[in-house]
C-alpha cells in the first residue's frame, strides 16, 4: 500500500492557526505513508495537477487530503482520483479547516493537535477503504410538481417547455396560490393578478403539463427514476368542458360560506369559482358545505344549469402514475395572529392581518372597502416573526416590504391617510427595496421603531389604542388608530407536513423543509431526485421563489436529461452468513429500503434495496449482530479510526 | 499410540458446566471410550502435581469452565495451558465472563465486606476478613488472593476454541468433542456454535410485526406472557437478536426472553452495547419526533438495572469490562 497525504493551507484559512509542518511531520511517521506534501491551495488547478502527477510518479494507490470539509471540496478531489485512474472511494479527507482552524481559532496548539489526530484517523480509514463502484440506473423524463403556487407553476412551465412530462398537483380548485390573492407586488407595484394570470393560463395550454387541481398526493413510494405516486382527486361535480362559467348555479345555492380567496371578508356559495382568474376556469361544488349529495338534499344548482354540466354521481378518484423526479412547492401559511392575543386579532373589529388588507385593497368590489378603514392606520411588523416567545426566531423576509407596499397603496388611494409602521428593524435587502422604502418615507408614511406592547379597543368607537415605546426617540407612545394591520409572518403549512411525512424529508428548526446544503445545494433535498421550490424551503418573495423554481427545474433536468444516473455507492449491505432475520432494521429504515424476506428453509433475511438506501447508517447501528454494515464505514474501519483517535 | 488425554477444570463457576458433561448421559461412555480423562477435580482424584509431572503439550485438550478471579485459578489455567495442545473455554463464564462477571460492577473490598461483615446473617464480631496469609498455632495457612476484577479465560491465557452457553448444551459438547477427535476443527478462535443469532432459529421470529417497535418496556413478571408471540413485540427485552444461537431456545421455550448466555455473534465486540443500540433504535419509535424528554425518561425507567440486564453474561468481555477502579 502506498498512501499519499496532502495537507492544505487553504490560503491561510488553515495555516494561520494550524502548524502545517507539525501535521506533515506527524503524517510521515504513519505506516504505509510514502509521500506527504503541503500546498497553499490544493483545490486550485495547480494543486490538483500536483496531486495528479504525484499519484502517477509515486505510484500512490490511496490518498488522504487534510483540508476543508468533504462536503465542500470532496467532489473536486474525487474527480482528481478518477482522472489519475484511482477509484474515488480510496480517498479520505480530514477536515482540518471547519473542525480545526475555524472552530479553535484562539487555540493554535490544540487545533494543531486535533489536525494531527484527524489526519491520523483519515490514514487509518483509508488503509481499509476498498474501491466502490457506482451503479448506472436508467431514468426517464417525468416529474411530479406538488403545489401550483407561483413556484410550482414556474417549475412546471420550465420543465414542460424543456420537453419533460409534468404532473402538477394542486389541492385547491384553482392554481395560483397566495400570489393570486395579492393586490400588487413590491417594489414595482405590478398588479399581482395581471402578471400571474398569463402564467396560470400557460399551464393548461402546455401540452406537457398534466394539471390535477382539487387533488392531493396520497402516497409516494420508490426512488429516483421510479417514484410511484398516488393522487387523490376530488370530484368538482362540474364538468369543466361543459361549464360555460355563466354563474347561474350560484344565486340559487342556499349555502353561504366565508370566501377563502377573500380571506373570509366576503361570502361565497357552496358552488363557486374561486376567483375571476381561476384556472381551470370552472365552477366547483364544495361538498364540505353543500347540503348533501348522498342522499341528495337540494339539487338547485343542477336544475339551474342550462349547460347540463353538473353531475352529482361522482366519487373521489385515485390516480396512479410513475415519475422520475419530484419538486415540492407546497408553499406557506400565514401566521395565525390569534396566537398573539395582545393584538386582539379576531376579537377587535378593526384589526386585520396583512393578507386581509391585500384583499381589501385588491378587491374593491366585494366585502370591506378601502374607504371604510378610516384615516389613521397602523401596521405592526414582526407578528409571528423574530419572536422567541412563540418559538419563531426567524425573519419572514417579506413583511417589511409588503407593509411598505400596503402603506403606499393606501396612501395613494387617499393621500390624507395617516399611516404608521411600527417595526423592529427595516430589512430592505433586495433589488430596489431600499429605494422603495425611501419613496414611502417621502410620501409621508411614518416609520416608528418599536414593538407594540398591547392594543386596546374603545368599546364605543371601536378605535384602537396602541401602546408602544419608540426605541429611537426613547419616548412612550399611546395613540389611537382607526385600523391596525398585523404584518404576519410566513410559516410552513399542513400540506408541507403531509408531503414531508410521505417523503421523509428533513426539516430545519424553523419547520420549513431542509435543503441538502445551504450554499451549494439550495434546492436539493437529501433524497435523490426530490427538489424544493419556493417558500416550502423558507420565507421568500416572489422573485426568489421564481428563481428557486427555475433552479429546481434545472436540477431535475440535470438528473433526467442523460437517460441514466449514477447511484450513490455508499449503501448498507447485509452479511447473509450472520443476519438472523430479526427484522429490527426493517422498521427503523427511514427510506423503507430494507425488507425481511423469507428463505426457502423458512428462516428470514434482511435484504437492502441499494437504490432506495441512502447510506444513513441507521440499520448498521441498530443491527444486533453486526450483519448490517455500511460500505465505506464498516465496523473494522470505525474501530481502526477509534483506535487512531485514542 | 494411546488415547488422547483430556482434562476438565473449573474456575469461578457454579458447577453447572460440570453437570453439563454429566448430562451427556450415555454419550459420556463414547467419550470415555475415545479418550483418557487425566484431570477432573470435581469427579476424579488427580492432583495438581500429577499435571505438573506431565510433559508440556501432553494433554490433547483441556476444557476449562468458569471465569478467572483468584491467584489459584490463574496458576492452574497457566499450568493447563502449558500442558495442553488445545484449550477450550467451556461455558459462558470462561467464554465471556458469565454471571460471576457481574461482580465487576463492584470490587473485591466491597464484596468481602458485604459477605463477611454487612449481611444480616453474618456473625463476625471482630469483623475478620479472609487474608492471604494467617498465622495459626501450627504455622502459617494461606488462601489464594481474591482479585478485584473477574476475567474471561482468554484474558488470562491463550484460548483455542470456545463452547458457549450457561451451560453448553450436550449436542454442542458432543459436536466439539467429535470435531476434536476427527481433527475437523474450524480456524483457531472460533466459537463452536452456529454463526447466526437466536432469531434465526427461534420459532417466534415469524410472529414479529413487519415494523418492530417497542412502545414501552415490560418485565417478565409484570405481564402474562403470550408464549406464541415474539417477546420484543410484547415489550419484553429479549437479547435473542444479538445472541448466538445453538442453545435450542431453552429459555424461549420456557416462556422467558433470552438473557444472552451464548454471547455475541460475528465480530461484535460488545454484546451489551450492541443489543442496547438495537433496543434504543426501536424503543418509542412510533411518533418519535413528538416524544418529549420526560417521556423518554419514563420509557427508559422501564429498564430496571440496565447494566445487569444487557451485560448479564458479558461484562468482563465487554468494552466496559468493569466499574471504574478507585
Amino acid at each position: 500500500m502506498r498512501i499519499g497525504v496532502y495537507v492544505c493551507h487553504c490560503g491561510g484559512n488553515i495555516s494561520e492557526v494550524v502548524d502545517i509542518n507539525k501535521v506533515v511531520e506527524a503524517a510521515k511517521l504513519e505506516g504505509d505513508v510514502v509521500l506527504v506534501k503541503d500546498n497553499s491551495h490544493l483545490c486550485s488547478n495547480d494543486g490538483q495537477t500536483l496531486m495528479l502527477n504525484d499519484i502517477k510518479e509515486y505510484k500512490l494507490d490511496k490518498v488522504v487530503v487534510s483540508a476543508c470539509s468533504p462536503q465542500f471540496q470532496g467532489l473536486t478531489f474525487m474527480r482528481v482520483m478518477e482522472t489519475a485512474g484511482l477509484n474515488p472511494y480510496v480517498l479520505e479527507m480530514a477536515n482540518i479547516r471547519e473542525q480545526c482552524s475555524w472552530a479553535h481559532y484562539n487555540f493554535p496548539k490544540e487545533a494543531t493537535d486535533k489536525a494531527i489526530d484527524l489526519t491520523k484517523i483519515a490514514i487509518s480509514k483509508v488503509r481499509l477503504d476498498t474501491p466502490l463502484d457506482s451503479k448506472k440506473m436508467p431514468i426517464g423524463k417525468r416529474v411530479l410538481v406538488v403545489g401550483a403556487g407561483i413556484a410550482g407553476i414556474q417549475a412546471s412551465l420550465d420543465l414542460g417547455d424543456a420537453g419533460f412530462k409534468v404532473y402538477l398537483v394542486e389541492k385547491e380548485p384553482s392554481i395560483g396560490g397566495h400570489m393570486a390573492q395579492l393586490s400588487k407586488t413590491f417594489p414595482t407595484e405590478d398588479c399581482s393578478a395581471c402578471i400571474l394570470s398569463p402564467k396560470m393560463s400557460d399551464v393548461p395550454a402546455n401540452k406537457n403539463i398534466e394539471l390535477m387541481t382539487y387533488s392531493q398526493v396520497e402516497s409516494i413510494t420508490g426512488y429516483l427514476g421510479n417514484y410511484e405516486v398516488t393522487v387523490n382527486k376530488r370530484p368538482t361535480y362540474v364538468d369543466p368542458v361543459k361549464c360555460t362559467a355563466c354563474g347561474d348555479c350560484v344565486p340559487v345555492c342556499p349555502i353561504d360560506v366565508p370566501d377563502e380567496y377573500n380571506e373570509g371578508l366576503s361570502l361565497r356559495k357552496a358552488i363557486y369559482i374561486t376567483s375571476d382568474i381561476a384556472v381551470p376556469h370552472s365552477y366547483v361544488l364544495d361538498t364540505d358545505h353543500c347540503l348533501g349529495l348522498f342522499p341528495l338534499a337540494c339539487s338547485k344548482c343542477r336544475d339551474a344549469c342550462e349547460a347540463d354540466a353538473i353531475n352529482y354521481d361522482l366519487y373521489p378518484e385515485k390516480v396512479k402514475f410513475t415519475v422520475d423526479t419530484i419538486i415540492i412547492a407546497t408553499g406557506f401559511d400565514i401566521f395565525d395572529a390569534k396566537k398573539k392575543p395582545m393584538f386582539g386579532f379576531g376579537k377587535f373589529e378593526n384589526v386585520y392581518n396583512a393578507l386581509e388588507m391585500e384583499r381589501i385593497i385588491g378587491c374593491e368590489a366585494e366585502g370591506k372597502k378601502l374607504a371604510e378603514v378610516g384615516k389613521k392606520i397602523a401596521l405592526i411588523q414582526c407578528v409571528g416573526s423574530r419572536d422567541e416567545q412563540i418559538n419563531r426566531e426567524y425573519c419572514s423576509r417579506v413583511c417589511c416590504m409588503y407593509a411598505t407596499k400596503l402603506a403606499q397603496l393606501m396612501k395613494r388611494s387617499d393621500p390624507k391617510k395617516d399611516i404608521s409602521i411600527f417595526y423592529t428593524d427595516m430589512r430592505t435587502y433586495g433589488k430596489g427595496f431600499e429605494e422603495y422604502y425611501k419613496r414611502a418615507q417621502k410620501s409621508g408614511v411614518k416609520y416608528i421603531r418599536g414593538r407594540v406592547a398591547e392594543i386596546e379597543e374603545n368599546p364605543d368607537t371601536k378605535k384602537l389604542k396602541l401602546k408602544v415605546e419608540d426605541t429611537l426617540s426613547r419616548s412612550f407612545i399611546e395613540s389611537e388608530f382607526d385600523t391596525v394591520v398585523l404584518s404576519v409572518g410566513l410559516e410552513p403549512n399542513k400540506g408541507t407536513e403531509t408531503i414531508r411525512d410521505i417523503l421523509r424529508i428533513s426539516k430545519s428548526s424553523d419547520g420549513f423543509l431542509q435543503e441538502a446544503h445551504p450554499k451549494f445545494r439550495p434546492v436539493d433535498t437529501l433524497i435523490e431526485g426530490v427538489f424544493l421550490a419556493g417558500t416550502v424551503q423558507g420565507p421568500k418573495d416572489i422573485p426568489d421563489a421564481v428563481a428557486q423554481a427555475s433552479a429546481a427545474a434545472a436540477r431535475a433536468i440535470r438528473l433526467m436529461n442523460q437517460g441514466e444516473y449514477e447511484a450513490e455507492p455508499i449503501t448498507a449491505w447485509v452479511d447473509e452468513d450472520i443476519c438472523a432475520g430479526c427484522g429490527i432494521c426493517v422498521g427503523i429504515c427511514p427510506y423503507d429500503a430494507i425488507t425481511s424476506e423469507e428463505q426457502s428453509d423458512g428462516t428470514r433475511l434482511a435484504v437492502v434495496n441499494e437504490i432506495l438506501c441512502k447510506g444513513c447508517g441507521s440499520c448498521s447501528g441498530a443491527c444486533p449482530t453486526g450483519a448490517s454494515q455500511q460500505k465505506w464505514f464498516d465496523i473494522t474501519q470505525l474501530r481502526a479510526m477509534l483506535e487512531a483517535a485514542l | 499410540m494411546g488415547k488422547p488425554k483430556v482434562a476438565f477444570y473449573w474456575c469461578a463457576s457454579c458447577g453447572g458446566c460440570e453437570e453439563a458433561v454429566v448430562d451427556l448421559a450415555e454419550d459420556i461412555l463414547t467419550v470415555v471410550d475415545a479418550v483418557d480423562i487425566v484431570f477432573w477435580p470435581v469427579a476424579m482424584d488427580f492432583k495438581k502435581k500429577d499435571v505438573q509431572a506431565m510433559d508440556d503439550g501432553a494433554i490433547a485438550v483441556s476444557f476449562i469452565n468458569g471465569a478467572v478471579r483468584t491467584d489459584e485459578q490463574v496458576e492452574m489455567v497457566e499450568l493447563l495451558r502449558k500442558k495442553s495442545g488445545l484449550v477450550v473455554a467451556f461455558g459462558a463464564c470462561a467464554h465471556i465472563g458469565g454471571i460471576p462477571g457481574l461482580a465487576n460492577f463492584s470490587n473485591s473490598k466491597e464484596i468481602l465486606n458485604t459477605l463477611y461483615r454487612d449481611l444480616d446473617t453474618v456473625d463476625n464480631k471482630e469483623g475478620v476478613i479472609p487474608q492471604t496469609r494467617t498465622k495459626v498455632k501450627s504455622g502459617e495457612v494461606t488462601l489464594p488472593r481474591f482479585h478485584n476484577t473477574v476475567k474471561t479465560l482468554d484474558q488470562v491465557i491463550d484460548v483455542d476454541y470456545y463452547l458457549p452457553g450457561c451451560a453448553p448444551p450436550p449436542d454442542l459438547i458432543m459436536g466439539a468433542i467429535n470435531a476434536i477427535l476427527k481433527g475437523e476443527l474450524p480456524p483457531k478462535g472460533s466459537v463452536l456454535a452456529p454463526e447466526k443469532s437466536l432469531c434465526d432459529s427461534c420459532r417466534l421470529n415469524k410472529t414479529k410485526p413487519e415494523k418492530l417497535t417497542m412502545k414501552e418496556i415490560k418485565r417478565p413478571h409484570e405481564i402474562k406472557i403470550d408464549p406464541d408471540l415474539c417477546f420484543l413485540a410484547q415489550g419484553l427485552i429479549c437479547l435473542g437478536p444479538a445472541t448466538r444461537s445453538g442453545c435450542g431456545e431453552r429459555c424461549i421455550n420456557a416462556n422467558m426472553p433470552c438473557r444472552g448466555c451464548f454471547g455475541p455473534v460475528g465480530n461484535v465486540v460488545d454484546h451489551g452495547a450492541k443489543i442496547l443500540s438495537s433496543i434504543a433504535s426501536i424503543l418509542g419509535m412510533e411518533n418519535e419526533e413528538a416524544v418529549t424528554e420526560e417521556e423518554v425518561d419514563i420509557l427508559l425507567d422501564g429498564i430496571v438495572d440496565p447494566g445487569g440486564l444487557f451485560y448479564m453474561y458479558s461484562l468482563p468481555s465487554s468494552l466496559l469490562k468493569r466499574k471504574k477502579s478507585d
